[in-house]
């Protein structure tokens, strides 16, 4: 292990020495690196890769060997696997610049402005992340559509929008926005202000201070954003479905049509593997991109400001009316659709249906038809915290040896990093069926849900993470230690600190994933632990305005669960870490 | 520390949920569609009965439920499956997954939804798959209502059709087969002129029913909807009346039976023998309706108001032999991908 130590020691601090002389701004790093910390790196592994080894690997590996043989490449495979791929990579790339363009001045937004509503605005733009798709299509449907909230007010604007590559574009942006929010956000707010001060004291406008002091230090934390927006919409699968129609056809779709529908399991495995060895592909990019001495980053006193002059003025209007008409608009619509009903154009005694009803709401308690899928409403609230508790709990255990391992890489991490991103590459339904036939009946187990919540969570934990860590200064720990500072002084008044903020990003991720996720739910499918998004699914796969009421209010329930839940953790903070 | 309880509690939760019980009954596991649904007294009955705990393990519609039973099929997940239906009957039969079971109780159920003779698959259900129409649209409109699948590509209905990709949904599937059933090998030519005619296509029953069709509380742009004959008595009013209605033309519909079957290798097969028969019992048989909005199959089961009022059975709905379906099913998707989709 001592080896280990001067072969990383060596490296950081070459590079960090460029790095210094280029930015002029950087101190150097310090030279060593506690040995303590990386004599037990194989302990950090130990529990993150054997939950990968015994989640994901195994039964991927073999429904892969089980399902692939080399006669499937025939050219109209490959025809069929270059023409989804082609697209995939088309509308992922744009999907992720449109992500990029509305979050990073977002983030900016957040991390350095003050502003009325602003803890429930951020709240909010974490919410799409896990509403069900058939939810986000109906909001959006309910604005946009031909009778939607915006042609009633303005009779000539309505336009098709599902079925539309605009429509797969709009949903990946909503979705994904409080990714660059959150995780660049986190590093944005934790930035040393003194850097951008020296900076500006040397004569750099705002511009020149942005352009060569801030981006070049937010650049780990994009990188990584950037990769997590990218394969969320690489291996996108109810976007596309329901959102683009059936003319569009990502892998993830492909695969899911070869397997589910076709039971074509070898061509499956194929496309499979295509988008594993790509998601592989984006992962050692970004380790290669991502420089080994990230910024780095002393806790500081809130810098949050009312804007002061006009050009912020405007930055903060403009960008506080776009993420409101956002993100706002479209959550509206699930609220108000389950308060009012809308028959009021119908029928002949319209005017009698028409009006304000709680009717949605009340309905949810009573089992009206007596089934034995019925769902108390609480009880499928108390399912999914509990849940998304255990996944929360569970990804962060497991992320931060995994995080700090990776924040001062070695050999073997240039190897793990990549493949700890393979879980959010992989497809769904094949995952599935290996999870059939590796475990069988276990799949029944309520307790497997929490750990497929985590399986998803994981790679999110570990990216919010790791940029955090690997930017704490090491020569503050020094400091601290030989001043007299025991371990856990050390870790209280400097890991502490700056890690709180990446912490709350990472558990908030790990919560709204295991809230949102339905397909894991469904995979295990016992109806005695249904979650509020199987619910919701239930409701509307039977007819009628009831249904859909219903649909709509339990999905308003788990806004506000969300909403409240996010809030509640970023209000999360211990006696010394006051400012936020 | 509130999380911590929290956490700890949740954790005992889930815990306990898998200590075994002493003198547990027999536990009979049913692989089933997302859409089955039954009341809890009908399940606590049988269960009551028999001493038995029944298990139901949704996953996903019909078709992926299938093949997930056939993927399975040398270690079975389940003692039963239900809800394979004449669409993919053959396809379940050809991969050999069932055992056969001469129930008693088929003796009270007609011939005509018997579709295997060995008995392998046994009928439940039917139901018809239907276009369903906005009454308002087309009477705002005065706009006659389409009265067959050859109106569907007249001028006067462009863009008011929403129908389901046949290779991503069962109703989808179905309403493809009656277009195969009325038109034979020149239903592409049919799908061609609906095409041209502003059909829209999605990906399954819930965005076509509740964001695509205008009637539907979504208010989509479609007063035109694949759904079935008997979504109407879900649509009713407060005064009574159904906002909708299906088109019952020759060969608009397709009638659809849902089976039930033994997996074969099931641990439990005298209670399976016995839940089967119990699904076609009365009490069962008149259950299903309002849950799962289709027709017992057995005639003895008496239909609930809501049905006899606002569902309606086509007269004449389209039908095709599961043998037929079977040898073609995958080429005529493919030919329907072609024409509509590329």
């Amino acid at each position: 292990m001592d080896g280990c130590c001067v072969e990383v020691d060596m490296e950081t601090g070459k590079q960090g020495n460029e790095e210094t002389r280029r930015q002029g701004i950087l101190e150097s790093l310090s030279t060593c690196i506690p040995v303590s910390l990386y004599a037990s790196r194989t302990l950090l592994w130990l529990l993150p890769l054997s939950f990968l080894a015994i989640l994901f690997f195994f039964p991927l590996s073999k429904i892969l060997s089980l399902t692939f043989n080399l006669e499937t490449l025939t050219p109209e495979n490959l025809r069929i696997a270059n023409f989804a791929l082609r697209f995939t990579f088309y509308q992922a790339f744009l999907s992720t610049l449109l992500t990029l363009l509305l979050g990073l001045p977002s983030a900016v937004l957040f991390a350095r402005y003050d502003f009325r509503g602003k803890s429930i605005l951020r709240a909010l733009t974490a919410v799409p992340f896990m509403l069900p798709t058939v939810v986000v299509a109906a909001s959006f449907n309910a604005l946009l559509g031909q009778r939607g909230l915006l042609s009633t007010f303005f009779p000539l604007s309505s336009f098709p929008f599902t079925g539309t590559l605009t429509a797969i574009l709009v949903a990946h942006v909503f979705y994904n926005t409080t990714i660059i929010i959150r995780i660049v956000g986190a590093t944005l707010s934790s930035l040393d202000p003194k850097l951008e001060q020296t900076a500006r004291s040397l004569g750099a406008d705002s511009f020149r201070v942005w352009w060569n002091v801030t981006l070049p230090l937010l650049r780990p934390s994009i990188l990584a954003a950037t990769l997590l927006v990218f394969l969320f919409d690489f291996t996108s699968f109810g976007v596309i479905l329901l959102l683009g129609g059936s003319q569009f056809s990502t892998l993830e779709v492909e695969i899911y049509f070869q397997a589910v529908r076709q039971l074509n399991l070898p061509l499956a495995a194929l496309l499979s593997i295509i988008q594993l060895l790509c998601t592989l592909i984006f992962s050692i990019l970004y380790s290669y991109l991502v420089t080994r001495n990230s910024p780095q980053l002393a806790p500081r006193s809130t810098q949050n400001r009312k804007p002061k002059n006009l050009r912020e003025k405007i930055f903060v209007t403009t960008f506080l009316f776009l993420l409101s008409s956002f993100f706002l608009l479209p959550l509206s619509s699930l609220p108000i659709r389950s308060l009012f009903r809308l028959d009021a154009d119908r029928g002949q005694r319209g005017e009698v249906q028409y009006g304000f009803t709680t009717d949605y709401y009340t309905e949810l308690f009573i089992n009206r038809r007596d089934s034995v899928f019925y769902v108390p409403p609480f009880q499928a609230i108390l399912n999914s915290l509990t849940y998304a508790s255990a996944t929360v709990l569970l990804s962060i255990l497991l992320g931060f040896p995994a995080a700090f391992a990776l924040a001062k890489p070695t050999r073997l991490e240039k190897i793990l990093d990549p493949l700890i991103m393979l879980p959010l590459g992989s497809s769904a339904v094949m995952l599935g069926l290996g999870f059939i036939i590796t475990y069988g009946k276990w799949l029944t187990s309520p307790l497997l849900v929490p750990f497929a919540h985590t399986l998803i969570a994981l790679p999110f934990v570990i990216r919010a993470l790791q940029p955090a860590i690997a930017s704490i200064p090491e020569r503050l720990r020094q400091a601290a230690s030989s001043l007299g500072a025991s371990p856990f002084e050390v870790w209280k008044n400097i890991d502490f600190p700056i890690l709180r903020r990446a912490t709350i990003a990472a558990g908030t991720f790990a919560f709204t994933i295991s809230l949102g996720e339905f397909g894991a739910t469904l995979l295990i499918s016992r109806p005695e632990y249904p979650t509020i998004p199987v619910a919701i699914e239930r409701f509307l796969s039977q007819p009628g305005g009831l249904n859909y009421g219903q649909a709509m209010a339990m999905a308003s329930i788990l806004m506000t669960v969300t909403v409240t839940s996010i809030l509640l953790i970023e209000k999360f903070r211990l006696p010394n870490a006051g400012e936020f | 520390m509130k999380h911590i309880t929290l956490l700890l509690s949740s954790f005992l939760f889930l815990f306990s949920a898998c200590s075994p019980k002493p003198l547990e009954p027999q536990t009979l596991t049913i692989l089933t569609h997302d859409s089955f649904s039954v009341s809890e007294v009908v399940v606590k009955s049988f269960e009551e009965a028999n001493h038995a705990k029944i298990v139901f393990l949704q996953s996903g519609d019909a078709g992926a439920m299938l093949n997930k039973a056939i993927f399975t099929k040398d270690a079975p997940l389940a003692d039963l499956l239900f809800g394979v239906d004449n669409t993919f009957l053959s396809r379940a039969l050809e991969a050999d997954i069932f055992e056969p079971y001469e129930s008693p109780a088929l003796q009270e159920i007609p011939k005509e939804f018997q579709l295997d003779a060995s008995n392998r698959a046994l009928p439940v259900d039917y139901g018809d798959v239907c276009i369903n129409y906005d009454k308002k649209y087309f009477a705002d409109n005065n706009l006659p209502v389409p009265q067959s699948l050859g109106d569907l590509i007249k001028p006067e209905y462009k863009n008011l059709l929403v129908v389901e990709n046949p290779a991503t949904s069962s109703t989808g599937l179905a309403f493809m087969l009656a277009t195969v059933a009325h038109y034979g090998d020149s239903f592409t030519d049919y799908w061609r002129a609906l095409k041209d005619n502003g059909v829209v296509v999605v990906d399954g029953w819930e965005t076509a029913y509740f964001t695509n069709f205008s009637a539907s509380s979504g208010r989509g742009s479609q007063p035109l909807v694949v759904s079935y004959a008997s979504s109407p008595s879900a649509e009713v009013s407060p005064s009574g009346e159904s906002l909708t209605a299906s088109i019952l033309g020759i060969d608009t519909c397709f009638r659809q039976i849902e089976f039930v079957a033994i997996l074969k290798g099931t641990q439990h097969r005298a209670l399976a023998e016995k839940f089967i028969d119990f699904m076609l019992g009365k009490q069962f048989q008149e259950d299903m309706p309002l849950q799962m909005f289709v027709y017992p199959v057995n005639p003895n089961a008496a239909l609930p108001d809501a049905f006899t009022q606002y569902a309606q059975t086509p007269p004449q709905p389209a039908t095709l032999s599961p043998d037929e379906i079977a040898t073609n099913r995958d080429e005529w998707i493919r030919a329907w991908t072609d024409v509509v989709l590329k």
